[in-house]
């Protein structure tokens, strides 16, 4: 049994998920036929005092006495196996829970202003409501069981919100693509429960970690507790959108502006990164998982950072961006250094919170148009979210004192420990980075506004765009319900670095992550030796920020035709990049087409009526059908030479777990 | 426990729930051909039932895994039949199954049912009663008369209520069930003539001691037997071809419960009588049988996908829910046979709800094509939330029904050979891609065809058949106890033979 709770403010963290399931339940069921200042009213106060009872908690919550545990009420029971809607809060929890409200409020207020004049909003309202249930659910469940309804909840909400405006083809396309890859994860993400279940006879986190933590290190790989982390990651790249997975955020930016900055930014997409810490104690005695881990955030956060240059709609940029930093999350993870992903994760709210609020400011002052190319000399018009945005770019970009630098350079500091070439990678990445955000900056902000002139040019722009009521007038600052937010935000993301000087933050979450992870070790005695290799590193990444910035200039600001010459004389490279690497279209002809062909010709048409209707009906020669299709298979076009390498690579893992499975 | 009048109903009870909705059909034949009494009587005899049935799972000892509300009385001395019934923490939800979805039947069929209305509501209020008997039965003879007798109105209801190629379907219904009863009726005379009893629990004791003689030798048989019956019911593959002409052919009320509890008494049957009496022979027999659970559970999902026709759709889907429940009853582990049972009864709402919202439809368009829709939240919002709460029960979301079944039947798969949870498990992907696929063309977009423009949205007789759906669907997925703490009891006692391989299976 858990210790009794003295604090009577600590009970409320049960209920802190409820509060925005009842402000849904209240909008779903009555925002229909009620004032759009009521629905307003219910949306923010409900997500309000979740936030209110956050800082409650925070205050009344005592780094001694956590853990804490709060059992509801029971959910399954089957023999000998239950999981029960228990809930925990520790150090990791509570600065999720802090994240989650604080950054959720923040944007519920921003949404007021946003979408006012759009004619569903008692459902965006309840929907965005209802995320936050289910996300709060997500990061204080005490069992992965309670987890994944958090999980698999904040994926409907996602669904629901990215095709919010239904009417519209690509939006409804984009929401069941984003649940159908999450799905795909969640497949991985469930065999690593059942083989908890197999091992551990639990889903409970400290029954599971405690169990976990007599077990030996992992060394050869290949063992349960490896092919549990690698299902993990399954899971986790499919919710933070990570290689192989990544392909359904960049398309889930067809959902409302706030919806991007709130979910597939600031906090919904990171819960691979909270899950993945979470079971640390896992990872920690499954090296060859954590490397996998490593892996993976090192080459999407290069990866989409790469396809981020090429971008001109605002928000695919900041898509990519978010890919390319979470990326630096699981690298961090990845090394053992999950206090420093987490802090990435926390000032990554912030500025990446505020990158896309203000991307919707622009987007909302210029009458919902999202091409870059049509912007341009909106800081003249738009002073504060020029302003506001700037601050965001300084932070992801890296350059101190601003939050960014801070966790990023933690980041790179301790992948610098596990090896080089992770650093490396991380290195050219935060150029990359730095160049895309302030070419997204120019694009947008510098030089005179092209918006009118571009117009008669592109009448027909066929780009997804927020359908908003406005006319296409001057560019215009956006209301204080709006900027309100954003200044908050610009605030969090000067001075939010600032927790984790001195090493603070991490000696917070240490009690969380008290493993002693083999790299961490050998790098704290790395540290302890060489003291001056930290401040060189810090200079270089310091460099790197400033250089892309000045590349940004260059080509964005004083000589602006330049760009247009570079990528020609690029050619195939510039256009597989400015393509995504045809990455979706590899897709479809390797996995979408085949399924839906396949299912129809061979299963259905073949097996189904051919074969054995016809063998009841008594029609004949079916058989030949199916021999006919099975050739028409072996002459396909499957020549992708990316393709096989990655299947190559995708057999040995799945080995690795079959061989921990078994 | 508990007070002395619910006691003395215990006897009783059973046969009560089992006969109130014939004896209703019956009562509709003396009332004159006006088409809103009858349904009225209809709608008021089945409430009735479903009221009557909720005594069982109040009253069942749940702690104990043995037989409830027994009545054993003689029924034909010559052969020696009983009339036994009884029901444990397994078919008391299959009962209230029956009655919770025959009044939500009566609603749908409201205005969907214009011609010889009397006869329709007299055949489904037998069908009732032979649904329920089969559960409730605990005489071999007896299972088998009911288990015939719901063929009859089953059959009748699709082919002088169905359209299109109705007469087809029914006929193909009709015989493929048929032709897989003889077996079962062979298996059963073969048991009469070596025991000299029809009644299950003295069989089941006679096996268990060994007294059978010849059991050796015959045991394979008889549980193929048994087996070829209750897999054309399921359907197993490569049995399931008439399942979806009978569906798209089929009247909503049929569907609803051709697809919510006829073939749950399949998987049923396997679970007490092919296991029950032959543990060692499903034992031998799992493997194969898992393979073809597993087909089911892929092949049904991958032709699922591929439907042009909304209730062919949700037919297939159903070839893909049931193979999960004989993946769990095979599995022989707790979660396994805790989470077929719960499936049987997830999918039963779920997907009868599907039904009721196809045929929702087709009352209004005469048409299940999914091509002849389009954009349909923009002039049927209610329609389309409750057609979206059904699809995510049915894809499984956690605190919503379909889940629960799911997770622990594939945890009890992957117990016995995580192969086959692992396989299962793409189940999860397959649901998502025909459902919200079938969605998005159904009602997202913008109306392609005009004359859905002017589409009405539901009226309150089609809500008050939705909302006990939605209810139950999430009451299931939040309080599964309330379910779960009978089934538990009840799959333990029927795993007891089994605890040997259990225990090896689930050890480290």
């Amino acid at each position: 049994m858990t210790s009794p709770i003295s604090n009577p403010l600590l009970w409320t963290v049960p209920i802190v998920p409820l509060l925005p399931l009842a402000g849904a339940a209240i909008n779903g069921f009555f925002g229909r036929q009620s004032s759009k200042k009521a629905i307003s009213t219910v949306a923010l106060v409900f997500c309000g005092l979740a936030f209110f009872a956050a800082l409650l908690i925070a205050a009344s919550f005592s780094s001694a006495a956590a853990p804490y545990s709060f059992p509801v009420a029971h959910w399954i029971r089957s023999g000998a196996f239950s999981a029960d809607f228990d809930f925990y809060l520790d150090q990791l929890s509570l600065v999720m829970l802090l994240v989650v409200t604080g950054v959720g409020f923040l944007i519920h207020i921003y949404s007021v202003g946003y979408m006012w004049d759009d004619d569903g909003y008692y459902r965006f309202m309840s929907y965005m409501n209802l995320f936050m249930f289910f996300m709060l659910t997500l990061v204080l469940a005490k069992n992965y069981l309670v987890m994944f309804i958090g999980w698999e909840g904040v994926g409907l909400a996602s669904y629901l919100l990215i095709g919010y405006w239904f009417t519209k083809d690509s939006a409804a396309a984009a929401g069941k693509k984003a649940f159908i890859v999450n799905r795909i994860g969640d497949f991985g993400f469930l065999i690593a429960l059942f083989l908890m279940i197999k091992h551990f006879g639990s889903l409970d986190f400290t029954h599971v970690f405690t169990a976990v933590r007599t077990l030996p290190t992992e060394t050869g790989g290949a063992g349960p507790l490896t092919a549990i982390g690698l299902l993990l990651m399954v899971g986790a790249a499919g919710k933070s959108a990570q290689i192989p997975l990544y392909v359904w955020l960049p398309d889930a930016m067809e959902g409302p502006t706030p919806v991007s900055a709130l979910i597939h930014a600031a906090t919904m997409v990171t819960a691979g990164v909270y899950m993945v810490a979470r079971s640390s104690a896992i990872f920690d005695r499954a090296p060859m998982a954590l490397m996998v881990v490593a892996i993976i955030g090192t080459l999407t956060a290069l990866f989409a950072a790469t396809i981020g240059i090429a971008q001109t709609d605002i928000k695919k940029v900041l898509a990519y961006s978010t890919i390319s930093q979470l990326g630096y999350m699981f690298m961090a993870c990845g090394v053992g250094a999950f206090s420093a992903g987490i802090f990435h994760l926390m000032t990554h709210a912030f500025f990446k919170g505020l990158l896309f609020l203000a991307a919707g400011s622009v987007i909302h002052g210029i009458g919902g148009e999202q091409d870059m190319r049509k912007m341009g000399g909106l800081r003249v018009y738009m002073p504060w979210t020029f302003a506001t945005m700037g601050i965001a770019t300084l932070a992801i970009a890296g350059i101190p004192p601003f939050a960014g630098f801070w966790s990023k350079d933690e980041i790179l500091w301790k992948a610098f420990g596990a090896s080089w070439v992770y650093w490396l990678i991380g290195v050219i990445t935060a150029f990359i980075t730095s160049f895309y955000m302030f070419r997204l900056m120019y694009m947008t902000f510098g030089g005179d506004y092209r918006g009118a002139a571009v117009q008669e040019a592109h009448g027909h722009d066929a780009h997804g765009r927020d359908e908003h009521g406005h006319g296409h007038g001057e560019p215009h600052e956006s209301p204080g319900v709006m900027l309100g937010p954003l200044v908050i935000l610009a605030v969090l993301s000067v001075v939010g670095g600032f927790v984790g000087y001195g090493n603070r933050f991490e000696h917070f979450l240490a009690p969380v992550f008290r493993v002693a992870s083999t790299q961490v070790a050998q790098e704290a005695s790395r540290e302890a030796g060489d003291s001056t290799l930290e401040p060189l590193l810090m200079a270089i990444s310091i460099s790197v920020a400033g250089l892309g910035w000045l590349l940004a200039h260059l080509l964005y600001s004083r000589r602006p035709q330049l760009p247009a010459r570079i990528a020609a004389s690029l050619g195939g490279l510039y256009r597989a990049v400015a393509n995504k690497y045809y990455i979706d279209e590899l897709y479809a002809v390797l996995f979408v087409k085949p399924v839906v062909n396949g299912s129809t010709t061979i299963l259905w048409h073949d097996i189904d009526q051919g074969v054995i209707d016809a063998a009841v009906n008594d029609s004949a020669d079916a058989a030949r059908h199916v021999s006919d299709n099975v050739r028409h298979m072996q002459s396909g076009n499957l020549r992708s030479y990316a393709g096989w390498v990655a299947a190559g690579a995708a057999v040995v893992i799945a080995y690795m777990v079959w061989m921990g499975v078994r | 426990m508990g007070p002395m009048n619910m006691e003395s109903l215990s006897p009783i009870i059973l046969s009560l729930v089992t006969f109130i909705p014939a004896a209703g059909g019956l009562l509709i034949l003396l009332i004159p051909r006006r088409d809103r009494d009858i349904k009225l009587f209809a709608l008021v005899i089945s409430l009735l039932a479903f009221v009557a049935s909720l005594h069982l799972p109040v009253h069942l000892h749940r702690e104990l895994g043995a037989f409830k509300f027994e009545i054993d009385k003689v029924w034909i001395t010559t052969p020696h039949i009983h009339y036994h019934m009884g029901i444990d923490g397994i078919s008391v939800w299959l009962v209230v199954l029956t009655t919770f979805l025959t009044p939500l039947c009566v609603l749908i069929s409201w205005h969907s049912i214009h011609e010889r209305v009397k006869e329709f509501f007299i055949l489904l209020l037998i069908l009732e009663t032979a649904l329920i008997g089969v559960f409730t039965s605990l005489d071999l003879f007896l299972f088998y008369f009911f288990w015939e007798a719901t063929l009859i109105p089953m059959a009748l209801l699709i082919g002088m209520y169905g359209h299109g190629r109705k007469v087809y379907a029914a006929v193909k219904f009709f015989l493929f069930t048929m032709i897989g009863s003889m077996f079962m009726l062979a298996a059963i005379v073969w048991l009469y003539a070596k025991t000299g009893s029809f009644d299950f629990v003295v069989i089941q004791n006679a096996i268990r001691s060994g007294s059978v003689p010849g059991l050796e030798a015959a045991s394979l048989w008889l549980f193929l037997g048994f087996f070829i019956a209750f897999a054309v019911k399921v359907p197993i593959f490569p049995l399931h071809t008439w399942l979806p002409d009978a569906h798209v052919e089929a009247p909503t009320a049929g569907s609803v419960l051709l697809a919510g509890v006829l073939l749950k008494m399949g998987t049923y049957g396997l679970l007490r009588f092919d296991v029950g009496l032959f543990p060692e022979q499903a034992r031998r027999n799992a493997p194969w049988i898992m393979v073809l659970a597993l087909i089911g559970v892929i092949y049904g999902a991958l032709v699922s996908l591929v439907q042009p026709n909304m209730k062919k759709l949700i037919a297939y889907s159903s070839i893909s829910h049931l193979g999960f429940v004989v993946l769990g009853i095979f599995s022989f582990t707790t979660a396994g046979l805790n989470g077929a049972v719960f499936v049987m009864l997830a999918h039963g709402v779920a997907t009868g709800g599907l039904f009721m919202l196809a045929g929702i439809l087709y009352e209004r368009r005469h048409t299940y094509e999914i091509a002849d829709f389009g954009g349909l939240a923009t002039p049927m919002p209610k329609y389309a939330t409750f057609f979206l709460f059904t699809v995510l029960a049915s894809i499984g979301l956690p605190l919503l029904n379909g889940f629960i079944g799911e997770f622990l039947v594939l945890s009890g798969a992957f117990q016995a050979r995580p192969i086959y949870g692992v396989l299962g498990a793409t189940g999860v992907i397959w649901s998502a891609c025909y459902l919200l696929w079938m969605y998005q063309r159904v009602f997202f977009g913008k109306v392609t065809h005009e004359v859905n423009n002017a589409l009405l949205d539901l009226n309150l007789r089609e809500k008050a058949a939705l909302w006990p759906i939605a209810i139950a669907a999430l009451v299931m997925g939040v309080a599964p106890l309330m379910w779960l703490s009978a089934i538990d009891p009840a799959v333990q006692a029927a795993l007891a033979p089994f605890a040997q391989l259990a225990s090896k299976v689930v050890g480290p």
